[in-house]
């Protein structure tokens, strides 16, 4: 059994104290590490994690591949006449809705993490106060980068053909990222808000459907009513998907970069505020 | 001049209406442990929580090392290392991998955090487990990693929020242990603890809490003292004898005498504020009378008071039943 070990462990130890004042020895402590060490720092502990426990890669790994199947199946031959046709519209978006979809395991990681005793200790430490949230985020990058790379290569096997390239293909991926990263403070605020991973799982879902479902990803907003439009238009999403659909088509939509970039500044400072406001309150 | 690792006057921390802490004054004197004991919910963790920066006092003031608690937080982040109720390390992460993370954001470079957290893992017997997820270690293991995180960086002042909770006997010990190096090491040392056995085994000064407030502060001895002399336990030969004796030993000591559950066993409590010789004096003669009364004596023993019974004269209240798993 492969906990036999552990549980023997204990009884051959025997303290020495000798030891420990070896190690306890009087040495300078050395100085703080700047915000980024200690970003990227718990960065690579969201790394580990993933290591660790690999089956939480599932969300952007399998996720991501039945939503692209399923939707360019479901839609493609009513939509755009073949499925092949209807990918060159659809991938970008697809791929926008299930990496802004995935930012909701951000607040669910928070929300889990506050509940054991490891986030006091992160707490005392005389570090840059966001480095703790700005790690999370750092891993949720990687996840959705390869969120990303999954979709795109389901998309390229299917006979999605962008006409922006390489370039532009990463360029789109590149600010879909960058958007994600801003957009997740949103999700660390409410991971810290929100009592049990439940209500944070509810939270996200009541957000993120409207916001991906009423938006540009499966059709052309021009054949909704009016109102519907009009929340369209005004839906983030909608100028994410837009400024990624125009990259990876070779193409540069200057509105909806600057909506994009407008917006992702936005949420990092607001939802960045308040989630360092909650997580020093706590 | 003593110097202060903690100073506070009138700290608080309300929870809607409960008054979590209402007002605790301490001054824990720097190079030693200072044990803080109370009941569960007698408020010693959000106490403690405070003195960490974890939260923030609702009134009062509190300086660690002479730096406000409040104003200077970050300053004090950089004196203090916490070691929570419940283990603060990321049980997802190996013991070595802990260790590195922490040092690294303690500013160590990635090999110096590697070769210190090997040699914590060695001195704290933890080299075999290294590179085994936390999850998988025993309750005993898993504090030492905990305590072992905490000094990665040599605190000024260490937080223990009961330490040993839920440990068995081995375990409990070796933790004492390695507080008393670290102690040693010049580290002022913060402990609360529920167990009365603990503080008086470690701390030097002790404060006792409930409901929020501090209701007695000294040495061990002193406020042993506080609560009278002792007590003599007798084991006669006869339960039938029983009886009689009490009426001895009250008549005696004038004081009154306690049946133990055991039916040939009596306790009675010395009382008086004569010198220490004279309790003993006071326990011969009660032996004389009850020798004279023709009861047989098979056994007795003169115990000082415990720290149980300062505990259970001043709270008022049974101490909690963990108490009685750990000495039985």
């Amino acid at each position: 059994m492969s906990t036999a070990t552990t549980t023997e462990a204990p009884s051959t130890y025997t303290f020495s104290p000798e030891t420990l004042s070896a190690v306890l020895a009087p040495g300078a402590n050395p100085p703080r590490p700047s915000a980024l060490s200690a970003s990227v720092t718990f960065g690579w502990r969201a790394m580990l994690k993933i290591k660790h426990v690999p089956e939480q890669l599932f969300d952007v790994t399998a996720f991501p591949i039945m939503m692209t199947l399923m939707f360019t199946y479901l839609f493609g031959g009513a939509l755009a006449g073949s499925t092949t046709e209807y990918l060159q519209f659809l991938l970008p978006g697809i791929m926008v809705m299930s990496v802004v979809m995935i930012t909701m395991y951000t607040g669910i990681a928070v929300n889990t993490d506050i509940q054991k005793g490891v986030f006091d200790r992160f707490r005392t430490l005389p570090i840059w106060r966001p480095s703790t949230m700005v790690g999370y985020l750092l891993g949720d990058a990687f996840r959705y980068t390869m969120a990303s790379t999954v979709i795109l290569l389901v998309g390229l096997v299917l006979g999605f053909r962008p006409d922006g390239g390489v370039l532009g293909v990463l360029a789109g991926i590149g600010v879909l990222v960058a958007f994600s990263f801003a957009f997740s403070w949103l999700w660390t605020m409410f991971g810290l808000l929100l009592r049990t991973e439940k209500s944070v799982m509810g939270v996200s879902m009541m957000v993120l459907f409207p916001m991906t479902f009423l938006s540009n990803v499966f059709v052309d907003p021009s054949t909704m009513p009016g109102w519907l439009q009009a929340f369209v238009d005004v839906n983030p999403i909608s100028h994410l998907v837009a400024a990624v659909r125009a990259l990876m088509n070779g193409g540069w939509d200057t509105g909806a970069m600057t909506w994009v970039t407008v917006s992702g500044v936005l949420f990092t400072v607001v939802f960045g505020a308040l989630t360092m406001r909650l997580y020093n309150r706590r | 001049m003593t110097e202060f690792a903690i100073e506070t006057s009138g700290l608080v921390k309300t929870w809607g209406d409960t008054r979590a802490v209402a007002g605790i004054a301490l001054a824990v004197p720097a190079g030693a442990v200072y044990g803080v004991l109370g009941p569960n919910g007698a408020g010693k963790t959000t106490a403690v929580k405070m003195l960490a920066t974890l939260l923030r006092p609702d009134s009062g003031n509190a300086r660690v090392f002479g730096r406000d608690l409040v104003r200077e937080a970050d300053a004090v982040r950089g004196l203090v290392s916490l070691t929570g109720q419940y283990a603060s390390v990321d049980e997802d992460l190996t013991g070595a991998e802990n260790l590195v993370l922490l040092g690294r954001l303690l500013g160590h470079r990635k090999a110096a955090a590697r070769e210190r957290g090997a040699r914590l893992l060695d001195a704290f017997g933890l080299t075999e487990a290294a590179n085994k997820q936390v999850k998988n270690y025993s309750g005993g293991m898993r504090r030492r990693l905990d305590i072992a995180a905490s000094i990665l960086n040599t605190p000024k002042l260490l937080f223990l929020d009961e330490p040993t909770t839920g440990l068995d006997p081995r375990s409990r010990n070796q933790v004492w242990d390695i507080v008393r190096a670290v102690v040693a090491h010049g580290t002022t040392v913060l402990l609360t603890t529920q167990y009365l056995d603990e503080a008086d085994r470690l701390a030097s000064r002790i404060a006792v809490i409930d409901h929020g407030k501090v209701i007695a502060e000294g040495t061990p001895g002193e406020l042993k003292s506080s609560v009278g002399r002792g007590a003599i336990h007798v084991r006669l030969r006869d339960a039938d004898q029983r009886g009689k004796a009490e009426w001895v030993l009250s008549e005696a000591l004038s004081a009154p005498v306690q049946l133990d559950a055991d039916p040939v066993a009596l306790t009675a409590r010395i009382s008086g504020h004569e010198t220490e010789r004279g309790a003993a004096e006071q326990a011969s003669r009660a032996l004389v009378a009850l020798a004279e009364a023709g009861i047989t004596v098979d056994d007795f023993s003169l115990g000082q008071p415990s720290l149980d019974e300062v505990f259970l004269a001043l709270t008022d209240k049974p101490a909690t039943a963990q108490n009685e798993e750990v000495s039985a």
